[in-house]
């Protein structure tokens, strides 16, 4: 991108050529680098709220949104529009600063964690060594927004709703963070290129085969983590109406939705690069690797996402507490000490 | 020259955000520039080309420990002028100590192990250097024995917060789950076949 905007400075006149400094040309190129990563995003959150409504409405018998254009495909347009104009009620008694920033921090973070994905070998903006941790990072800090918007409503579901977030985020944090040990272990690397490199030779070698176990605890976590149904209880709507939001109104509370399900479709990802992976395809011999793979494996689970929440009833509070630090935690804890055996032993064609 | 202005702008909020958290009055705001300095220093940190230092800083400390933190203070509702109460009579211990823990840092600042010429401005690693790498194989190697005696203690500083606050409560209402699950329709319900009434 620096070159495009190198060459298309040096075809301006020579009176323009001076405004555009070297550190500018490079802020330029990254702000436009963003800009290329994050609108796709922001069509395809679009269209995954008008899929939620339609798949569940399918599941359900129902027909979903089918007015606004043909079969109701500029629905999300027309909330988009409808959130933009409506008020933004700040309650008197909340503090105002806060109220106003915690969507933003809800929102930036699920942003920033998007800069180190890898699409394909090539195609990566940020390639960085310890790109792992970077997003496991970058995610867990927007459980702030939650935990802020909760507290400075000023309300009493609110604040319950922020409560139960943070109990729960920490504790399938720890899940999620074990089960990526066992990714890294097996990649032998933080990067997340590296990760699905190990992988290739079929699907026989996608980390899910020897880490099942783990890939089971990184989803179910990774459900917990964006709050979604069945553990959905920091919205809860039939016990504190609508949790950590009841207080927000117009675009910030879209602010809040736009980051939960940019979380989604990071977990869904996430979770084809490190254990079925990426963007290598699963029969090599007939056909090549290609993005269009990582796309098709992101939008499988983003459809689960949308199962999950059409099938099962939502968890009682103690049993998440329950599983994920009694069941979920003791799984990865055994399931790393197996691996550790694994590739002390080299076995199969995953360690060796 | 960029490096220097990003140090300066962080440095400089790290030390703002460190003031404001003892001197705000809302404890969950002090909680929450906490958070920020947190932050800010793990930026200074990127600076020095420490990326797993930083990023772990951010993962461990911002992500779980202040999340607790935020939690506990928010929990509590604290008394804020109690707390104050007495602030004028602890005034002139606390300045004593402030001014010898001051004291005690300008002397290892200024000492000849931090001058400027003993400690000369390490070169820049090479774009695929792995600070991962190079902190692990020491962290497992060379410095195993106090890495696995730091483990040591922190589990048994788990089991022992554990075991001090553990104690059994006859009237709550605890479900053993096992059993909730284990649990079948004929324990429940007796369907009972009835002649239908009337004819």
């Amino acid at each position: 991108m620096i070159e495009f905007i190198a060459i298309f400075v040096s075809y301006l006149p020579e009176w323009m050529q001076y405004f555009w400094p070297d550190w500018f040309q490079y802020i330029v190129a990254n702000v436009l680098l963003a800009l290329i990563l994050l609108l796709p995003l922001f069509i395809v959150v679009a269209y995954y709220t008008l899929a939620e409504r339609k798949v569940i409405g399918f599941m359900q018998i129902r027909i979903g949104p089918n007015r606004v254009g043909p079969k109701g495909l500029f629905q999300p347009f027309a909330d988009m529009f409808k959130l933009m104009f409506k008020e933004i009620i700040i309650p008197t008694n909340s503090n105002r600063y806060l109220f106003i920033i915690a969507p933003i921090i809800t929102f930036a973070p699920s942003m920033a964690a998007w800069a180190v994905m890898p699409f394909t070998d090539t195609m990566v903006f940020a390639d960085i060594n310890a790109g792992l941790l970077y997003i496991l990072a970058m995610t867990s800090i927007g459980v702030y927004g939650v935990i802020i918007a909760g507290w400075a409503s000023n309300s009493k579901y609110a604040l319950l709703g922020a409560m139960r977030s943070a109990a729960q985020i920490v504790a399938y944090e720890i899940a999620m963070g074990f089960a990526l040990v066992g990714v890294l272990m097996a990649g032998g690397s933080l990067n997340l290129g590296d990760i699905v490199e190990s992988q290739s030779g079929g699907p026989w070698h996608w980390f899910v085969v020897p880490l099942f176990p783990l890939f089971m605890v990184y989803l179910i976590s990774g459900v917990a983590e964006t709050n979604r149904a069945p553990f959905d209880v920091a919205e809860g709507e039939s016990e504190i109406v609508a949790g950590f939001h009841v207080e927000y109104s117009g675009m910030t509370f879209a602010v809040f939705f736009l980051a939960e399900y940019a979380n989604m479709i990071l977990i869904a990802m996430l979770s084809s690069l490190m254990f079925f992976g990426g963007w290598l395809s699963p029969f090599p011999s007939l056909i090549g690797d290609s993005i269009g793979w990582l796309f098709f494996k992101t939008a499988a689970f983003m459809w689960l996402f949308l199962w999950f929440r059409a099938t099962f009833p939502r968890y009682r509070y103690d049993q998440i507490m329950r599983l994920g630090w009694k069941v979920l935690i003791p799984v990865t804890i055994v399931w790393l000490t197996v691996e550790g055996v694994m590739v002390y032993f080299k076995v199969g064609p995953w360690f060796s | 020259m960029i490096e220097t202005i990003v140090f300066y702008l962080f440095a400089f909020s790290t030390v703002v955000t460190a003031t404001a958290v003892v001197t705000v009055r809302n404890p969950v705001h002090a909680a929450l520039f906490l958070v920020l300095t947190f932050f800010t220093s793990a930026v200074i940190w990127m600076t020095l080309e420490a990326e797993f230092l930083a990023i772990s800083l951010v993962l461990v400390y911002v992500g779980a420990v202040m999340v607790l933190f935020l939690f506990v203070v928010m929990m509590l509702d604290i008394n804020i002028a109690r707390l104050r109460e007495g602030f004028v009579k602890y005034l002139p211990l606390g300045i004593a100590i402030a001014f010898i823990m001051l004291l005690l840092m300008l002397n290892v600042v200024t000492s000849d192990i931090f001058s400027s010429e003993a400690m000369l401005e390490p070169a820049a690693k090479a774009a695929d250097y792995s600070n991962t790498k190079a902190l692990g194989s020491v962290l497992y190697t060379e410095y195993v024995l106090a890495f696995e005696i730091a483990a040591v203690i922190l589990l048994v500083a788990i089991v022992a917060a554990i075991s001090l606050t553990m104690r059994k409560r006859s009237h709550t209402k605890y479900q053993n789950p096992s059993e909730q699950i284990r649990v079948r329709k004929a324990d429940r319900i007796r369907i009972v076949k009835m002649p239908a009434d009337g004819e």
